[in-house]
């Protein structure tokens, strides 16, 4: 076989379909079939039908939501004003604010959980609130830079465009800005949802003992049933497929990395 | 004007001191002896001298660098060569490796990392205590990083440089490696960096893939946050400062370096 460029994606191809094909494979068979190997749909019915597992999944949907909101509600304000202000060095003002993604967030949950203790007595006390405090503030960097970048990069001449033609500075906002950082806001979005719905870490280290999809897992895969915890894996798969369809296939690549 | 620039600073003042509040009131009671933040407390290294002669303490930070480093390679290895390879492959063959490409990265690194334990650990049978199932779950999760940040720099490349080479009498071996890769290494080196990063901060893949006595730095706080063991509690304070100055040492020197890089390009 002459070597030829394209041959060099063989080793990668190889290990996708080991790693991450495969696994899915068997993931797809262990949820659809019982601790003997036979094929069974008990797994499935019984995820749809018992009350605390559907509790869970309404609980991660409810918790992801309200997380994703308050993540909006202080990245746009935030991406907004960096993209729009005068100062000088931008770019060392931006890397401030994405910083806090290169630090372990275990490391950043202890020291926040430090913080909440002091100004709550006991972490008990609010887990819900705790919680939605905890993945903000661990998300945040994540819908901050895609609103920026996107922000950043549209042409000012729209809003000189709509001012000139006599709108006031809100409207300018609400007609000509806000619809062009949509895709950056659909991005963002995805970066924060999917991710607050599976990060048990945060509620764990917050004292909140309530399951989210992410904990359910990890509670069927210390029980070693890998049947439960596939069809779990699978659920939360085909929720993240719905979600990224639905979000668009938006050009936006990660930048700087990701966390879930 | 001079009002709408006003509430813009404010703004990210105040965001600023909310995302930073809590790491630099943490940082400053690590110079201390008290136990919670808000005790009073007197100056004191002894979190620092916990943080560098507890054996265990000091294996968990060594052992999470190591596999970091290890899986940023390997991932690097594979996934630059794997971009390279889809660029020059048919338009067939290239959608279906950035599609598969694509599944880790929207993919719960819960349901990774839950995967990857079930094909190797419970299907093959592999021990945890190899390190193969961590090496390989992080490996899936870093790998794709690289390809997506390496394969657009090979779109920016001038094509005919490499034929060049080649009319010259380069044999495509060492056309590539002297000539592709010297042009996408700043995509390879952000690939890298991203590997590395992903890796130091991954918590879901290790948990279920790590031999039991093995602690990554996320593993091993998540333990030691259940547990009331004042000492090494007090002791991650110090390491989550020390991480902190490394980020901002990185994040600065990385910044000067970017623009030195841009100058130079700015004069080609």
């Amino acid at each position: 076989m002459r070597f030829s460029r394209k041959h060099l994606a063989l080793p990668y191809a190889l290990f996708l379909l080991l790693l991450v094909v495969l696994p899915l494979v068997v993931i797809v068979v262990y949820a659809f079939s019982d601790s003997s190997g036979q094929p069974t749909a008990e797994n499935f019915i019984r995820f749809f039908t018992d009350p605390n597992t559907l509790g869970t999944l309404f609980y991660s949907l409810v918790l992801a939501l309200i997380t994703t909101l308050v993540c909006l509600l202080i990245a746009y304000p935030v991406a907004y004003s960096l993209a729009f202000s005068r100062i000088k060095r931008r770019s060392v003002l931006l890397l401030l604010f994405i910083l806090p993604m290169w630090i372990n967030f275990t490391l950043r949950l202890t020291a926040l959980k430090e913080l909440l203790t002091l100004l709550e007595g006991n972490l008990a006390y609010h887990p819900f609130l705790n919680s939605v405090i905890g993945m903000s503030y661990d998300f945040l960097p994540f819908m901050i830079l895609p609103i920026y970048n996107q922000l950043e990069r549209l042409d000012r001449s729209f809003m000189e465009a709509a001012s000139d033609l006599g709108a006031s500075g809100f409207q300018v906002f609400l007609k000509v800005t806000l619809p062009l950082s949509i895709p950056g806001v659909v991005s963002g979005i995805a970066m924060v949802f999917l991710p607050a719905m599976t990060n048990y870490v945060v509620l764990d280290m917050l004292y909140n003992s309530t399951y989210i999809m992410g904990s359910l897992i990890g509670s069927y895969f210390a029980a070693y049933d890998w049947h439960g915890g596939s069809m779990i894996s699978l659920v939360l798969l085909a929720l993240i497929c719905l979600f990224t369809l639905l979000s668009g296939n938006s050009e936006e690549k990660p930048e700087g990395g990701r966390r879930l | 004007m001079k009002k709408k620039a006003f509430w813009g600073i404010l703004i990210l003042a105040l965001a600023l001191l909310l995302i930073y509040a809590p790491i630099l009131i943490l940082a400053a009671y690590s110079f201390t002896d008290a136990t919670s933040i808000g005790f009073h407390g007197s100056f004191s290294l002894q979190n620092y001298i916990t943080l560098f002669t507890t054996p265990e303490l000091k294996d968990m930070i060594i052992g999470t660098l190591i596999l970091a480093l290890a899986v940023a390679l390997i991932s690097t290895v594979l996934g630059s060569l794997g971009a390279i390879g889809a660029f020059y492959s048919r338009n067939r063959s290239r959608f279906i490796l950035g599609t598969v490409n694509q599944i880790p990265v929207v993919n719960a690194d819960v349901v990774t990392g839950f995967s990857v334990c079930i094909l190797l650990v419970v299907v093959f049978g592999m021990s945890k205590d190899s390190f193969i199932p961590l090496l390989a779950g992080q490996v899936a999760l870093c790998a794709p990083f690289v390809y997506l940040s390496v394969l657009p720099k090979l779109s920016q490349m001038d094509p005919s440089i490499y034929e060049a080479a080649l009319d010259l009498g380069a044999s495509p071996a060492t056309a590539l490696w002297k000539v592709v890769i010297p042009v996408i290494r700043p995509g390879i080196l952000s690939g890298f960096a991203m590997a590395v990063t992903l890796s130091l901060d991954d918590y879901f893949v290790a948990t279920y893939t790590k031999p039991a006595t093995f602690d990554t730095i996320s593993t091993y706080v998540v333990n030691a946050t259940r547990g009331a063991q004042t000492s090494v509690k007090t002791a991650l304070w110090a390491l989550s400062t020390l991480l902190f100055v490394v980020v901002l040492l990185l994040v600065l020197i990385g910044q000067r370096g970017g623009k030195k890089q841009e100058r130079k390009e700015a004069e080609a």
